[in-house]
């Protein structure tokens, strides 16, 4: 318990960082993910054929997939079969590979919650938009998007509950994450070895992140409550 | 001259003729009450007069000016449309109020977009509004909902949901207000107060295309019936001519359903 004690500072310190990397992680793949879904999900809804099926086929693909391959593949396949690190090396090019990967796969998952969302809005909605001499522009914005918003909160949450975990992932391609860190002094860092207690610590962190994420996200629901 | 003039209107989908050759015309303060089985056409028609759908042949004129001619390319320009779809109000038969804004809001938010598209609208915005906050309190009240202007329609019952689509369509003063079975997803209670509202307004001279299966209501109310079955007009004329004395077999037995009932 003291040698703990005296080493909590130490590792503390690391966890933090790990912690930070994945903060970053998490809020990078949400910017890019979310707007990055709704376009895939336009491409899905196209009345142009061939971009609706071949959206629907790479969608198909990343979520048929794990995402820790697809995260191997994205990190490594341009240095070993390309001849060309376009990552560049060292954590940066982890970090912006473990990015590319997240928010493609992400935007992927929530195409398919918006395309469900938006498909679920009445026709009628839009027709009454209409012969109110409404622009399909105002009708999306003014109309359809809240409703939208509101019945994707809930799926969308358990993808962001979700993601909070996911990062941890990127621990695969080495990225100095929260796992990564924690890992660290099982094998030896900072001069402690051979210590398990620090990954129960990371799981501790995880669940204040998911428990923040779970009472914002409740809040935004009930905010939206007040029409049906 | 007539404020509406339909000519031979048709309309497919796929292998399905839907309108096989509408013509109607309708004077201004007129109310036309629509009536014929489910399946005849009556629906497609209005979404054809509000541009919901586009006709296959046909032409659309609103007091003398041609808004739609299917021989006629320049008369179809999607942006020309929205416009043109002005000239009509519809009230639909789910009512499809947006439910995230108020009973006022609902009949507010469209007149207050069309007012981005004056010219001084930056510099009146104000007054603007406040006119069209106005003209839709007046409205609302009208249609006997003036303590429920600030309810959001889920707190609403379906007859008052249908009052407030009504003052909706009719904030944008169109030309013509049609009705799609504007009490068929009611109850016989709830019935009773939306035909009194569109009572009133046919008192007030307001000009009407009403889809109904409310055949004593739309004898009463309108100034010309028109009985469609399978994509043709079958007989038209005063109420007491087509409910009261109908001269065409299928007109009888259709109104003979009804009695039966």
């Amino acid at each position: 318990m003291d040698l703990i004690l005296q080493q909590m500072p130490v590792v503390l310190k690391s966890l933090n960082e790990g912690f930070l990397q994945t903060l970053k992680l998490f809020f990078v793949t949400g910017l890019g993910a979310f707007p990055l879904g709704l376009v895939i999900a336009f491409g899905s809804m196209s009345r142009f054929k061939p971009l609706s099926a071949l959206t629907r086929f790479v969608v198909w693909v990343v979520r048929g997939t794990p995402l820790m391959i697809q995260l191997l593949i994205i990190y490594y396949f341009p240095g070993m079969v390309l001849h060309n690190n376009v990552w560049g090396s060292g954590e940066g090019g982890r970090f912006l590979a473990s990015a590319i990967a997240f928010i493609f796969n992400y935007a992927c998952y929530f195409s398919e919650i918006y395309r469900g969302g938006i498909q679920s809005i009445p026709q009628g909605q839009q027709e009454a938009g209409l012969v109110l001499g409404m622009t399909k522009r105002q009708i999306f914005f003014k109309v359809t998007l809240l409703q939208v918003i509101k019945r994707i909160v809930p799926p969308m949450s358990n993808e962001i509950i979700t993601l909070v975990k996911d990062t941890a992932l990127a621990r695969i391609i080495a990225l100095q994450e929260l796992i990564w860190a924690g890992q660290a002094f099982l094998k030896g860092s900072h001069g402690i070895a051979g210590a398990i207690w620090p990954l129960f610590f990371t799981a501790v962190y995880y669940l204040a992140f998911t428990g923040v994420m779970t009472l914002v996200l409740g809040r935004l629901e009930k905010r939206l409550d007040y029409f049906r | 001259m007539a404020i509406l003039d339909v000519k031979d209107i048709r309309k497919s989908f796929g292998q399905t003729q839907v309108l096989k050759g509408i013509s109607l015309s309708l004077e201004r303060g007129q109310a036309l009450s629509l009536i014929g089985s489910s399946g005849s056409g009556k629906t497609t028609l209005l979404r054809c007069l509000n541009f919901l759908e586009r006709p296959d042949g046909g032409s659309i004129s609103v007091s003398g000016q041609v808004l739609f001619d299917a021989a006629d390319p320049s008369t179809q320009r999607e942006a020309d449309i929205r416009r043109k779809r002005l000239h009509f109000g519809l009230v639909f038969q789910s009512f499809n109020l947006f439910p995230q804004y108020t009973a006022l809001e609902n009949v507010t938010l469209a007149g207050k977009l069309l007012a981005r598209e004056e010219a001084d609208y930056k510099s009146r915005k104000k007054d603007i509004f406040a006119r069209i906050d106005g003209e839709a309190r007046q409205l609302l009240t009208q249609m006997g909902l003036a303590d429920r202007m600030d309810n959001y329609p889920h707190q609403l019952s379906g007859g008052q949901q249908q009052r407030v689509a009504i003052a909706r369509a009719l904030a944008l003063r169109p030309d013509i207000l049609c009705f799609d079975e504007p009490t068929s997803a009611l109850d016989p209670e709830l019935t009773q107060e939306v035909l009194r509202v569109i009572r009133g307004l046919a008192e007030r001279q307001t000009t009407m295309i009403i889809v109904t299966h409310e055949i004593a209501f739309a004898r009463d109310v309108s100034t010309q019936v028109v009985f469609m079955d399978d994509g043709v007009i079958v007989e038209q004329g005063p109420p007491e001519q087509v409910i009261g004395a109908p001269v065409q077999e299928r007109t009888r037995r259709f109104l003979d359903s009804f009695r039966q009932m």
